[in-house]
């Protein structure tokens, strides 16, 4: 309702024959097929050098592949060029491990940074974005009198909490987050676990989230792609129905499903 | 009230520390200047080779206009040297930073420059540009220069590789990314340059007055060292010392002011940064 770009379909994601080598003789990634349905959350899980860092690079377009591609299409089953009233591009945002905020910004700067390089926001004008990074600044849970602060004034969680923000700035078809919320404790990894959550049924989209924590995989997704030595394993679909709240943690069926999950991961290796 | 015993330990705690880190120095400073009285006075040496501190006192005293005049006319020799190296500096940097041909091929050269003694160049400036303010500005500039180049250079390349990554998601154009990122990002160092050009363009623009000489109407302090000299005036000469020395910390103290003023949240950013638990 508050989004002053037009809400575009969510994207389906689509990787075929996907290869990256860094070198002659391992791949990174080896043959990679999968497809992530429009508008769920998938997580990657897998041990660290398994490529899931790797395939969400190729997906954000930040890492070509050495043969093979990543196809974005709208539920249609159109490719992302076939998409109306929105540029050719698809909007995608990416948080990083770190909040990786410009230090020389305050919080609401940084949030507006999107909007001063995105053309895809080119329309919007100056006050209007404005008003927009202090709503999505909101959301995320800073009050008003943070959103001038410089990054070194706030905590890492509210960091986090700045860098998804920025995020969803341009109000993304496809966010991907690469192991976010790894350097902070788990309380906090909780809360924001919720948030993600919250955000995502506010306004559904296309999430591919990279983690290595297993019951933060469980929480969050609609389906996990378990990766082992540059492939998927298995892909695994989560039966726990949403709206899943902070208690979900402590019952059997959550129980269970990390059971499954972890053996699972457990015989891949 | 927690918090105001704390804020109350943290400034007593500043206010110590502060006497901790200032006094010995000051002692120090005394006793050199104690000692030095005394020995001119129990060697009984004379004046022309070494004056005693009070000797250099009236001899400033005496001089004091003359002095505060070649303080003004040196720092504003300096003051040009230092603009226009950070000026010239700055744009080479942003050059070298997008030109990677033009790094590689240049940039051997803009060493090469810091290695050739500046007393050599002097003389052939004053053929080219004369016996002026702008020679001396010139060599200001020439050995004030290097330290801008180099570490804005470094600065506008050192660039987390994440954040180059951010730039990329949102189709950042290369000017978006120069404007935005790498020129922000290397505020820091141009100011660590400056922390070291500044010294620099106040001993270029005294190298320079000392070659311009007394020749014209213009005395700034290199003028007056020279002149001095050749009256064998060593206490106006230690007095110009002490001059050009406090013009040198006046110049340490305008840069560090300019970040903690305009570049404030640049500094905050970097400095602070290592106190963080």
């Amino acid at each position: 309702m508050e989004d002053a770009s037009i809400a575009a379909a969510p994207l389906e994601i689509e990787c075929s024959d996907l290869e990256v080598r860094f070198s002659a003789h391992v791949p990174v990634l080896e043959r990679l097929s999968c497809k992530f349905p429009a508008g769920q959350i998938v997580v990657l899980l897998g041990r660290s050098g398994c490529g899931k860092s790797t395939l969400l690079r190729c997906v954000a377009g930040l890492q070509k592949p050495t043969s093979g591609g990543v196809r974005l299409s709208a539920v249609g089953g159109q490719g992302h060029q076939g998409r109306v009233g929105v540029d050719a591009r698809p909007r995608m945002s990416f948080v990083f491990q770190e909040a990786t905020l410009l230090p020389w910004r305050s919080a609401i700067e940084n949030v507006l940074l999107p909007a001063e390089l995105d053309r895809g926001l080119a329309g919007v004008g100056r006050d209007d974005a404005r008003q927009l990074a202090a709503t999505r600044l909101e959301e995320v849970g800073l009050e008003k009198q943070e959103h001038h602060k410089l990054p070194r004034q706030l905590s890492g969680g509210m960091k986090m909490r700045v860098a998804l923000a920025r995020a969803l700035m341009n109000d993304p078809d496809i966010l991907l987050l690469d192991e976010p919320f790894a350097a902070l404790d788990d309380i906090l990894r909780n809360r924001l676990n919720e948030l993600l959550l919250q955000l995502w049924s506010h306004r559904p989209r296309t999430i591919l989230f990279v983690t290595h924590n297993i019951s933060e995989a469980i929480f969050l997704s609609h389906q996990i792609a378990i990766m082992h030595k540059g492939r998927i394993g298995q892909q695994w679909i989560n039966p726990l129905p949403f709206p899943r709240e902070h208690r979900l943690r402590s019952t059997p069926e959550f129980s269970h499903c990390y059971g499954v999950v972890s053996s699972a991961l457990e015989s891949l290796s | 009230m927690r918090d105001l015993r704390r804020a109350d330990n943290g400034s007593s705690l500043f206010a110590n520390r502060w006497i901790v880190s200032a006094l010995p120095p000051i002692l120090v400073f005394l006793l050199m200047v104690g000692l030095w009285q005394w020995t001119v006075e129990f060697w009984k040496l004379k004046p022309i080779v070494l004056p005693s501190p009070a000797a250099v006192w009236k001899a400033a005293t005496e001089k004091e206009s003359v002095l505060i005049k070649g303080m003004l006319a040196t720092g504003a020799a300096a003051g040009l040297g230092l603009v226009s190296s950070v000026v010239i500096g700055s744009i080479l940097a942003i050059l070298f930073s997008q030109f990677r041909w033009l790094r590689l091929s240049i940039y051997p050269y803009v060493i090469f420059l810091q290695t050739v003694p500046i007393v050599a160049i002097a003389p052939l400036l004053i053929i080219w540009s004369g016996n002026n303010l702008r020679t001396i500005v010139i060599i200001a500039t020439i050995i004030s220069v290097f330290p801008i180049i180099a570490n804005v250079t470094a600065g506008l390349l050192a660039i987390d590789r994440n954040w180059i990554d951010l730039f990329r998601m949102h189709g950042a154009s290369r000017w978006q990314s120069l404007a935005k990122l790498r020129i922000p990002a290397a505020i820091p160092h141009l100011l660590v340059g400056m922390r070291i050009s500044s010294g620099l363009a106040v001993i270029g623009a005294i190298i320079g007055e000392f070659f311009v000489g007394n020749a014209t109407s213009y005395d700034g302090l290199g003028s007056l060292m020279t002149q001095w000299q050749s009256q064998q005036r060593t206490a106006h000469l230690f007095a110009a010392l002490v001059a050009s020395t406090l013009l040198g910390i006046a110049f340490f103290l305008i840069v560090h002011l300019l970040g903690r003023t305009v570049f404030r949240r640049w500094t905050m950013a970097v400095d602070l940064e290592s106190y963080d638990p």
